[in-house]
């Protein structure tokens, strides 16, 4: 078999990453996946959070999507987001600022407020967040 | 000298036509460039959901989504993209050249068309061939169209899909090959068409999570809102290109008619002259 896997990550507005990997994490709507060369055919939704690739000849990589879908092949593997983003071009404060205010507004709730938005919200910037920390990891590695 | 004179209006009539024309080939030309970086930045995106859907029909499914079944076909849709406005060429006819021709094998063999018309240059031709059956009609998308603007048009063709109403939908657009060229294409979108890659000409089936109703009706959706999408981006920079071409080609041509024409003119002005120095010669001579 194989020890590496074609994968594609596209987003709505362009191609993100093509190349061969040796594994792929992602966070599945029912919760992380590693997928290595050779998995069984497999279709999921992506919730917001980091892709965590490791590229061939060991080097990671780590991306943020917002959600999508994930369809795996034996031989390939394609990630089709909403939107995604190279970890690196992120900004930890504003994440970390978009966290905050997301909580602020869960918790002085007035009338008109748009719950599931803020939730979103919060999930989204919290999920980034998770990226951020993964991309730390793997410098300090 | 009459002549020379009306001569003279035509120069300046066609010589402003042609500042009209060769400013519209400038306007074209840098909405070209945007319409055609809006194009490539969302193709990888409808490539690929296009080949997932394609391995999706492949597999063997352990729900039957309806868009996944082929059924009989006694009506077929048709999605056609055109521009709304003209002065873009031979590109909207060629077009529906290539959709009537379809059409036509279709009716031959019996089967109704339903029509979602996008741009008012298919509307109005196909108001004037009369006819066929437009169940909706979208106009005026502009030069940097919205999913959201197009998702109530592709709504009613995936309704009547799934009420068998239609048994087939296509979509008909010009497909953007490089600046002299845009390539009339028809697409069919629904049912799925199945990748012809060979490793997956196997029983299998996908895992799917959370479950496969969920996954797919989510999925297939947005394949198809994003094919149509993508078709109208797409047939956006044909036309920019093509009327870019056209109008640099109404500029030159106005050009070679300027130069005849102010030939004929300097040829009259000079018959003028030539015809009044005789006359003065003469008229001295019979004094």
């Amino acid at each position: 078999m194989a020890s590496t896997v074609e994968c594609d990550i596209v987003s709505a507005e362009r191609e993100i990453f093509k190349g061969q990997v040796e594994m792929l994490i992602a966070t599945g709507i029912l919760g992380d996946l590693g997928i290595t060369p050779g998995h069984t055919p497999l279709l999921t939704e992506l919730r917001p959070g980091p892709i965590r690739l490791v590229i061939e000849g060991g080097e990671e990589e780590v991306f943020y999507v917002s959600g999508g879908f994930l369809e795996v092949q034996p031989n390939q593997i394609k990630i089709l987001a909403d939107t995604a983003l190279r970890a690196d071009d992120m900004n930890e404060a504003a994440a970390e600022e978009a966290r905050r205010q997301a909580e602020k507004a869960l918790e002085n709730q007035s009338g008109e407020f748009d719950y599931s938005r803020a939730a979103t919200q919060l999930a989204e910037a919290a999920a980034q967040l998770r990226t951020l920390q993964a991309v730390r990891k793997k410098l300090g590695k | 000298m009459a002549g020379a004179k009306e001569i003279r209006t035509q120069i300046s009539s066609i010589k402003s036509t042609q500042k009209i024309t060769s400013a519209m080939e400038m306007v074209a030309a840098s909405k070209m460039r945007k319409a055609q970086e809006r194009m490539e930045t969302s193709r990888p995106y409808a490539e690929r959901i296009r080949k997932v859907v394609g391995h999706i029909a492949n597999a063997n499914a352990e729900y039957e989504h309806s868009f996944m079944v082929e059924r009989e076909v006694r009506r077929v849709g048709f999605i056609i993209v055109s521009t709304d406005r003209g002065l873009c060429g031979g590109l909207n006819i060629n077009l529906f050249k290539k959709t009537v021709e379809s059409m036509k094998k279709w009716r031959d063999q019996g089967v109704g068309i339903d029509l979602c018309l996008i741009g008012s240059k298919a509307v109005s031709f196909f108001r004037s061939m009369g006819a066929e059956n437009a169940v909706a009609a979208l106009t005026h998308i502009g030069d940097s169209p919205n999913i959201a603007d197009l998702i109530g048009g592709v709504k009613v063709m995936l309704d009547s899909y799934e009420e068998g109403r239609i048994d087939r939908l296509f979509v008909v657009n010009n497909a953007f090959v490089n600046t002299m060229t845009q390539r009339p294409e028809v697409q069919q979108l629904l049912p799925l068409v199945p990748d012809d890659d060979e490793s997956l000409k196997r029983p299998w089936d996908y895992l799917y999570e959370p479950d496969a109703k969920e996954l797919l009706d989510g999925l297939l959706v947005r394949y198809v809102e994003s094919q149509v999408f993508q078709a109208v981006v797409e047939n956006n920079a044909c036309e920019q290109a093509a009327r870019m071409v056209a109008m640099k080609s109404a500029t030159d041509n106005a050009g070679n008619l300027i130069d005849d024409l102010q030939l004929v003119y300097n040829k009259a002005r000079q018959a003028a002259i030539t015809q009044e120095l005789s006359e003065i010669v003469s008229g001295a001579a019979a004094v």
